[in-house]
């Protein structure tokens, strides 16, 4: 029997606020084990919390981004349940009314535009971390992500692969990137996705019971635990047993998901209205004040670069992959780059030079203005390309501008005729046997001199002249 | 003379300020008075001589470089264990609490410290403020001062009796469903629920959010006003605090009711009502008809489901709130629990006592799934016509005037059996929390057994002007004054 697969993705990010959602707090990253802390974020006795404004603007910017419509008027919820990284033992989400509802995300999948409903976006504070390696039979709990502001956003159950539910995370990722809302770093979890799955044979109306998928700590682990998990429903099916409605986690070594929790054992979280809160009220000035100072999203920007720089599909697609890189390409081009020239130099040379050095564009040391001179460097003929590459590699090492660095080094090309027909002359001598091939019509040796010139000059002659002047010497 | 730990807050602070007598001498009195009497009465749970003076020295020394310490300088003030506190403990009344130490004080305290109070120490209260006798405190049994084998009613027990047996001239209590107006009308004191988000709550240990207020007890309407004047405004530490003026309320004590409207609600004056305290109050509206007071007869109909609706709401609320006491972060933890779970259930099990546990679970019953509408829900659409009722009813007039409690005083153990029969204590002031309205009760005279009467008024939310007016337009024109009660 064909089966088909419904998945659904709930991703909880960590808004990037200065501080936690309900307090002062430093929402820093790695900070010693609880010194953001204070006793709102503890759950001491008589604390009260103070909804974060800043998380509010930021769901708002995310819901938006995200095609939902704002919620009115909204509120904060308890959520009931006994933990030690519950500071309350109750955490405050949102539940029957949540901040963003009822949008979508449009996501590519082989070229095709697949779009994926958004049930909801809504607003909770993120749990202390506990730990069990202390040793000694002691657990510690470490507090500083008490309180950290996650928005937790729920699809339909619109994706249909594993392809298509990587797809999605790296487009929500992008956007909220682009929005500046999250940090999206799945390693330091500022981003967490779980997946629902089931299968049913295909053509059939009815959903088969689903299993919920936990702890992945990468979108491609995410994708690999997708199609395990679907192949091992459809395996259970076939041979006649039934899927359990459970939560299983991922073993990334095994490459296989694992039962870690039977639903039968579901909470009941007591959901009540949180009284300590005021409601939550976006009116339409607010969530217009927004919606003007959203950026510009990855399609618009793409279809822009298209058109206004008259740039690939492919390689728009990869330039506008992250807000930086696109504001790099920009800044490049406002500092005098020809947009295709700069767009080259940032895929190939600098991408390189990035991913070596496991570097993001924003931190590296050659500023896009750098990059242009470097290119009018090129263009004025003061340097090869061949150079440029090497001024380049000097550039990203040692942040030196690329003038410096030529002057420095002595890079100046050779445009000089006398000198060129000197070097040229003194190859031909050295190489009788090519420049016999040459004569006997192997057109081809040409490229052989022309290298044998530039190493001569250490690369400093112009490509065209030396060629230029070859064929003349060699047809003398 | 009268004693300084005779003199009310206004007195004191006027001497204090004209150089009469010294803060230090004044907290002297008072620490004496405590010495003497506390133990009998049992209102203190913990009292803080050093600090006392140490306060004390301070509002001297500001007054001797000629700064003026604020308006409740050097007026000795006692704490209800609910409200946390640097200084000393914040228990609750509570085992789960016992030695826990706040890392920080409550907005209250930081407005009051900076008008020039001198914290006396911190007084009893049933546990977590769920009673009506002071009876389910686990630290020690606060007596009525006017009787010793009588409550002092609750839950702000030790905070009445302290003001009444002249222990502190304000003292602070929270209110929930009456733990400040019951107790203050049994032990013939002053007591005041402010509207609920007049008052910071932060650093106020909570029982039911939505329903919690903290006020003052005096020993006259004047002391309230002045002690109102430093509890209310907004706090940005508390979302649900209102961002109002506040007005002066010292300036509302004119004296003068002329054309103001008293509405009696008809629920109130029923057979429930004691013969006694009945006369007691239908005394005091005479004398406020008297003053110009229009009596018109109101009507709250849904003021009969308040008790059940109170005790969903209040429930439901304390069992998220009282979740944390856990023994995982602070107080108490069992030392014999062998996993998490079984750390929770027998440190909750150890150190909450039966009126708080029997809350919790009431609370997490009409939460839980498949109730929730039936019980939460309802009572909450329930109190919405609690609230409307009052809204109708303050078209008609300006005050309520009502009974505070249907009984005096009563003894020790007489209501500990029947949890319901407690409850009652209560239905009259419960539905000024429901409806977030500001009340107050005062003094109205001695009953026969020469146990303390009291009348309650309440008003629009945020008029504790008029609510102040009218009871201290009473409280100068009854001819009443209660004396001192019959202990050492």
């Amino acid at each position: 029997m064909e089966y088909e697969a419904v998945i659904g993705m709930e991703v909880h990010v960590e808004i990037n606020t200065h501080s936690k959602i309900f307090c002062a707090c430093s929402t820093a990253f790695n900070a010693p084990a609880n010194t953001n802390v204070c006793p709102i974020c503890l759950g001491m006795p008589g604390v009260l919390p103070v909804l974060n404004r800043e998380m509010v603007n930021k769901s708002v910017a995310a819901g938006l981004a995200l095609n939902c419509t704002i919620s009115r008027w909204s509120k904060m919820d308890r959520k009931n349940y006994f933990y030690p990284d519950m500071a309350k033992n109750y955490q405050i989400s949102q539940y029957d009314l949540p901040l963003c509802y009822k949008g979508r995300l449009d996501i590519e999948v082989d070229g095709q535009v697949k779009s994926i409903g958004i049930t909801r976006a809504h607003m909770e504070e993120d749990t202390a971390r506990n730990t069990h390696t202390l040793g000694g039979g002691i657990s510690g709990v470490d507090f500083n992500r008490s309180g950290v502001p996650l928005l937790e956003i729920v699809t339909e159950p619109d994706l249909r692969s594993a392809q298509d539910a990587y797809a999605y995370l790296t487009t929500l990722k992008q956007i909220l990137q682009y929005l500046d809302v999250s940090d999206c770093n799945m390693e330091e979890g500022s981003l967490r996705a779980e997946a629902n799955i089931s299968v049913h044979p295909k053509g059939s109306k009815e959903f088969g019971t689903k299993t919920e998928v936990k702890n992945v700590a990468s979108f491609s682990g995410v994708a690999k635990a997708i199609e395990f998990e679907i192949a091992r429903q459809i395996e259970v099916l076939e041979s006649g047993g039934k899927i359990s409605q459970e939560t299983r986690g991922w073993d990334a070594n095994r490459g296989i998901t694992f039962s870690q929790r039977s639903k039968e054992s579901a909470h009941d979280y007591r959901y009540f209205p949180e009284p300590d809160l005021m409601p939550i009220v976006v009116d339409e000035a607010w969530e217009q004040r927004i919606r003007k100072s959203l950026p510009e999203l990855p399609l618009a920007k793409k279809r822009r670069f298209k058109e206004q720089y008259g740039l690939s599909d492919y390689d728009a697609t990869v330039l506008t992959s992250t807000r930086a890189m696109a504001d790099y390409l920009e800044a490049a081009v406002q500092a005098g780059a020809d947009a295709k020239k700069a767009a080259n130099w940032i895929m190939g040379d600098l991408q390189a030079l990035l991913t070596d050095a496991k570097q993001e564009i924003q931190e590296c040391k050659v500023p896009p203005a750098g990059l242009a001179e470097m290119i009018q460097l090129i263009e004025s003929g003061t340097i090869s390309g061949k150079i440029g590459k090497d001024v380049l590699v000097e550039m990203f090492a040692s942040g030196k501008g690329p003038k410096a660095i030529v002057e420095e080094k002595g890079l100046v090309q050779i445009t000089d005729e006398g000198a060129l027909v000197a070097i040229v002359r003194k190859v031909l001598a050295d190489n009788p046997q090519q420049v016999e091939q040459f004569k006997a019509g192997k057109d081809r040796v040409i490229g052989f001199l022309v290298g044998q010139v530039m190493k001569a000059s250490r690369g400093k002659a112009n490509p065209e002249k030396v060629n230029e002047i070859l064929r003349k010497e060699l047809s003398a | 003379m009268a004693a300084w730990h005779e003199k009310t807050a206004h007195e004191i602070s006027s001497a204090v300020r004209g150089k009469q007598v010294s803060a230090v001498e004044v907290a002297t009195s008072f620490l004496d008075r405590i010495a003497a009497v506390d133990g009998n009465v049992d209102a203190y749970t913990q009292v803080w001589p050093e600090y006392a003076l140490a306060q004390a020295q301070a509002v001297d020394a500001k007054i001797a470089r000629g700064e003026d310490p604020g308006i409740l300088s050097g007026a000795p003030i006692g704490i209800k264990e609910v409200i946390c506190t640097e200084q000393g403990y914040t228990t609750c009344s509570s085992k789960i609490l016992e030695g826990y130490q706040s890392p920080y004080d409550a907005t209250i305290i930081k407005k009051l410290a900076a008008a020039g109070a001198v914290f006396l120490g911190k007084l009893n209260m049933d546990e977590f403020a769920m009673g009506s006798s002071t009876e389910n405190s686990a630290i020690k049994t606060t007596k009525n001062p006017w009787n010793l084998k009588c409550v002092p009613g609750g839950s702000s027990g030790g905070s009445a009796a302290a003001v009444s047996a002249d222990m502190c001239t304000i003292s602070l209590g929270s209110d929930t469903g009456g733990s400040i107006r019951q107790p203050a009308c049994l032990c013939g004191c002053v007591g005041v629920k402010p509207t609920y988000g007049r008052v910071s709550r932060f650093g106020l240990v909570a029982f039911a959010s939505s329903l919690d207020q903290i006020g003052p007890f005096s020993k006259d309407v004047e002391d309230a006003a002045l002690a109102l004047n430093v509890l209310c405004g907004k706090d940005p530490m508390d979302a649900t605090s209102a961002d109002l003026p506040v007005p002066d309320f010292t300036q509302a004590l004119t004296g003068d009711i002329k054309g103001l409207r008293l509405g009696m609600p008809k629920q109130c004056f029923t057979e429930a009502l004691g013969a006694e305290m009945r006369e007691k109050v239908m005394a005091a509206i005479e004398v406020l008809k008297k003053q110009g007071a229009e009596v018109v007869e109101v009507s709250l109909p849904a003021l009969d489901y308040a008790l059940a609706v109170y005790y969903i709401i209040c429930t439901a609320e304390a069992s998220a709130n009282l979740a944390r006491f856990d023994g995982v972060r602070y107080g108490f933890r069992h030392p014999e629990a062998k996993d998490v779970r079984e750390m929770y259930v027998k440190t909750k099990s150890a150190a909450f006592g039966p009126e708080v546990q029997r809350r919790i679970m009431l609370g997490t019953y009409v939460l839980s799934s498949g109730y929730y509408d039936a019980y939460y829900l309802k009572a909450q659409k329930v109190r919405r016509l609690i609230k409307e009722d009052f809204d109708r009813a303050f078209t008609q007039c300006d005050a309520i005037v009502t009974p505070t409690s249907p009984t005096p005083a009563f003894e020790f153990g007489s209501k500990t059996a029947d949890p319901l029969e407690m409850y009652l204590s209560d239905i009259y002031t419960i539905a000024t929390n429901l409806a977030t309205l500001p009340g107050l009760s005062l003094p109205c005279g001695l009953c026969a057994s020469g146990l303390p009467a009291g009348v309650q008024f309440m008003t629009k939310p945020f008029d504790e002007s008029t609510l102040l007016r009218v009871a201290h337009c009473y409280e100068k024109n009854s001819g009443i004054t209660l004396g001192k009660p019959p202990i050492a």
